[in-house]
């Protein structure tokens, strides 16, 4: 199947694919060729936090595969982010090399600060990139498929997937805060200086990271929609809607839960990956249950069983985080608060919702009663 | 204290003990006039050169049992008694312009100024020290005051010195506090251990068997190493075992406490998300916060009503039901009565609902944690046995946990709005068709939820940090309760809350508070997968919801 007829009938994914390419052009040449001075410059801060809305669009898409097609609310999404993140931070670590404070040639400044003499073994392998690089993508694999397996298997669905989910994350994160466990603690893993031999600090890796943030958003979505337009996607949809039928017609919902939720965990492991390079910084936060759960509002912001909703969602959404936290950081919460009632409460089909909503709406306008309310 | 009773005991056998024995004795027998004289000569005895005629004085002194004594041994053992060159009586000294202002040790009269080199400082030395905290002890053993007497005894705990033994003996004949007898015995028993008669000493040792006062256990270890009598050792090893034996039992009792009181607080924590999970299928993400306003409310009571902190959380509890419960009602007819029958839904609903009260809460109160007070009667401890105390606070809100799930399940089973509660969330239509009127059960049972979860954060209060990011700690944990114990059940709320608070507390000593807690959580996430349905499982129609 090529892309193009995997983006069929998807206008709204075509659009969203076409700005990202417009953004992706433009960007590093307003950043690289337009000189500081003019009103046109694209600053070095700007690209890396449209990095960072990049790798969290993935992480939403991540979340929209399983929420959206396959009914399953995870609240601990994070946590596969977050073990992505980890991976990279692994990597990161490492290539600091002997130029920590402490200056050992092999050990992370917090392991000599915690006076162990040998690199843990979990830690052997990751100063090279091929193999942080498919930890990242293995780690949050594996943990989602035996999870899932586990879960799938004895049937636990709906509120109580979404509570167990949002159990693996808290214990991900008690695990994470203790020093013993050797990923720096509370502290977690920073002062990273290169990747791949390039300065982190340069505007060219900088852009580096960006244009890979949007190919990876770009490839992301494109898997998504060819799993959602496969035979194995329709098979979703009618899990997410009737279960119990599915089974009964003969199909293993089981098999079709785990193999879409683990992909899922990997694609939130790839944007974990990418987003520690941009932030500088991977720490047990990232578990927080908050963060899942914040996730899950963008994909509902955007429009769930969308894809291109859940991008939508988590751009404006941080773009709204950044914003007001910067002007009035009292108010985030009480926004991000309302966002959640207001959109369960009115926009229940999100953004992308919106636009289908005010077509029916105009279309039927002499009957105007319940069309609003159409969306159960 | 470099010197220790025993060795002063064996090696002044004559001058500590029989000597004053028969002192004592022939003291008892003379007149009054003449008791006071020995004392006069005692007194004058007191700024000898010698150490040994000195502590012989400090006996007659305390043997006297005058109760203004106690005072004089007590400045002599501060190093404030002086006596003056003129006559050697001791006198307490003042600074004054002139010099010192002499006041008299015994009878607090005054006695003049006199100029620095006119008083010398009595000095004593170690040995004199203990002696005196013993005679000093030994004094206030007579006071009327049961508390002092206790703190005395405790002060002279294995004393071997003869005058003090017949203190001690003396007071057992007429000691009624059982705490001072206890350790009047232990004292006794201590200090036949050093007794020259092996028979003695085992009599002590088999005294002192199953004894859970750690200076019993301490003696008897010590007793081991130098023991030549092996009846004496055999016993005391024996009498050893009872102790470590009994002690662990107390360990284990104390781990049980402290796990029955974490599971308290998860009771308290979940019984209100019970109710509005298990009944009512909601899930309320905003039940933390509910938790943390009753909190809140306990805070805001305390700051209106200063002066009455000890009734406070009797004005609290109510006023936080009140507040909570008025809230679950307000959610529940603004937000959460749009979104039944899609339960995802709900929960990302009323998690915005509770990001809402956080920033609610730091903005009109508080970023900080407030100091939210414990009342006297919630501090202290009940001293169950030496090696098992139970603090109020836990003991108090493990009743009270155990109080409001009773109340709880007497307002469902036995009121009609618990009949109510219960038809609506078997079948709704029927409920309906029946007269319930559905819209006021839900306010009422969410409200009611809600209001639970305010009295849980009073008690919570009491515990814990009050900040506005207190509910997020307890809103996993409720949840992690409620869906162990199976939705819709009280009884397996407060079984699965018990039972992972004392999981929790058997499984710390081995492996640390976060690593416990990661595993219980591990632990349930497994269960899930074996019984979805949780310990104790809906039957019937309800069940397939």
């Amino acid at each position: 199947m090529g892309v193009a007829s995997v983006m069929r009938g998807d206008r709204g994914g075509q659009a969203m694919l076409a700005v990202l390419l417009v953004v992706a052009v433009v960007v590093p040449i307003l950043n690289l060729m337009v000189p500081e001075s003019s009103p046109w410059h694209v600053s070095t801060y700007t690209v890396t936090l449209l990095g960072k809305y990049l790798t969290y669009a993935l992480l939403a898409v991540a979340v929209d595969l399983v929420w959206g097609y396959l009914g399953i609310l995870s609240l601990g999404h994070a946590a596969f982010f977050g073990l992505g993140g980890y991976a990279m931070g692994m990597y990161l670590m490492r290539q600091i090399g002997d130029r920590g404070v402490y200056g050992h040639p092999v050990l992370p400044d917090f392991m000599v600060f915690l006076n162990w003499s040998e690199l843990p073994w979990f830690w052997q392998g990751f100063d090279l990139f091929w193999f942080a690089a498919l930890m990242a993508i293995l780690v949050p694999g594996t943990l989602a498929f035996i999870f899932g397996y586990l879960a799938f298997r004895s049937r636990v669905t709906g509120v109580y997937l979404s509570i167990m989910t949002q159990a693996l994350t808290y214990a991900l994160m008690l695990a994470f805060f203790r020093n013993e466990m050797g990923f720096g603690g509370n502290n977690g893993l920073t002062d990273f200086k290169d990747i791949l031999g390039f300065d982190l600090k340069s505007d060219a890796t900088r852009i580096g990271l960006f244009l890979a943030s949007a190919g990876a958003l770009a490839l992301g979505y494109l898997a998504c929609r060819w799993i959602v337009t496969s035979r194995l996607g329709r098979v979703a949809v009618a899990i997410r809607d009737a279960e119990a039928r599915t089974r009964f017609i003969g199909y293993r919902v089981d098999r079709v839960k785990l193999a879409i939720f683990t992909f899922s965990a990997m694609l939130a492991g790839v944007a974990g990956a990418l987003y520690v390079p941009q932030v500088g910084i991977i720490n047990p936060g990232e578990f927080s249950p908050l963060n899942s759960i914040e996730l899950v509002i963008w994909v509902a912001i955007g429009g769930r069983a969308t894809l291109y909703g859940a991008v939508i969602g988590a751009i404006l959404v941080n773009y709204g985080k950044t914003y007001f936290t910067g002007a009035f950081p009292e108010a985030w919460l009480f926004a991000l608060g309302a966002l959640f009632v207001i959109v369960t409460l009115f926009l229940p089909k999100g953004i992308a919702g919106l636009v289908g909503m005010i077509r029916t709406w105009r279309r039927s306008r002499s009957p105007a009663e319940s069309a609003a309310e159409a969306a159960p | 204290m470099p010197m220790n009773p025993t060795c002063r005991s064996r090696r002044f056998p004559h001058l500590g003990g029989l000597g004053l024995v028969f002192g004592v004795l022939i003291l008892m027998m003379l007149p009054l006039g003449s008791m006071a004289d020995e004392i006069d000569a005692a007194l004058i005895d007191l700024s000898d050169r010698s150490f040994e005629v000195k502590q012989a004085a400090v006996d007659v002194i305390a043997a006297g049992g005058d109760p203004r004594a106690g005072t004089l041994l007590e400045a002599l053992l501060g190093g404030n008694l002086y006596a003056r060159e003129s006559d050697r009586r001791p006198v307490l000294v003042a600074p004054s312009p002139g010099g010192y202002r002499l006041t008299d040790a015994l009878d607090g009269s005054d006695l003049g100024e006199v100029e620095r080199g006119a008083v010398k400082k009595i000095t004593i030395n170690n040995r004199m020290r203990n002696q005196l905290r013993t005679a000093i002890a030994a004094l206030t053993l007579a006071s009327p005051d049961p508390e002092i007497r206790l703190k005395a005894a405790q002060q002279m705990l294995g004393d071997a010195n003869p005058i003090v033994v017949e203190a001690i003996r003396d007071q057992l004949g007429r000691e009624d506090d059982q705490r001072v007898r206890d350790y009047l015995d232990l004292s006794l028993a201590l200090a036949s251990l050093r007794d020259e008669a092996p028979a003695a000493r085992l009599a002590a040792v088999n005294a002192l068997s199953g004894s859970l006062y750690p200076a019993a256990r301490n003696a008897l270890t010590k007793l081991l190493s130098d023991e030549p009598d092996p009846e004496v050792r055999a016993a005391a090893e024996r009498s050893l075992a009872a102790i470590e034996q009994k002690l662990k039992l107390n360990a284990a009792a104390e781990t049980l406490f402290f796990g029955l009181s974490l599971g308290s607080v998860l009771v308290l924590a979940a019984i209100g998300l019970a109710i509005t999970f298990g009944v009512m299928g909601v899930i309320n993400m905003a039940h933390g916060e509910l938790i943390m306003i009753g909190a809140y409310t306990t805070y805001l009571v305390q700051q209106a009503m200063p002066g009455f902190l000890d009734y406070s959380l009797f004005v609290a509890i109510p006023a936080a039901f009140v507040v909570a419960g008025l809230l679950g009602v307000l959610i529940e007819r603004s937000v959460i009565r749009f979104l039944y029958g899609r339960p995802l839904e709900t929960l990302l609903a009323t998690f915005g609902i509770s990001l809402i009260l956080q920033q609610l809460v730091r903005t009109t109160i508080s970023a900080q944690n407030v100091a939210v007070q414990n009342p006297s009667w919630m501090s202290g401890a009940l001293q169950i046995n030496p090696a098992l105390a139970l603090t109020y606070n836990r003991l108090y809100i493990l009743i009270f946990a155990l109080m409001v799930f009773v109340a709880l399940l007497l307002i469902l089973k036995r009121t009609a709005l618990g009949l109510q509660v219960r038809a609506v969330a078997q079948n709704r239509a029927m409920a309906r068709s029946m007269g319930v009127r559905s819209a006021r059960v839900d306010a009422l049972t969410f409200g009611l939820g809600a209001g639970v979860a305010g009295v849980a954060g009073v008690a919570l209060s009491q515990l814990t940090n009050v900040g506005p990011n207190m509910g997020q700690a307890y809103i996993i944990d409720s949840f992690m309760v409620v869906v162990f114990g199976g939705v819709g059940n009280l009884w397996g709320t407060l079984v699965a809350g018990l039972t992972l608070g004392v999981a929790n507390k058997l499984m710390e000593p081995w492996a640390g508070a976060v690593l416990a807690k990661i595993l219980v959580l591990v632990f349930i996430i497994l269960f899930i997968q074996k019984r979805p349905r949780g310990l104790f499982p809906q039957r019937g129609r309800a069940a397939d919801g």
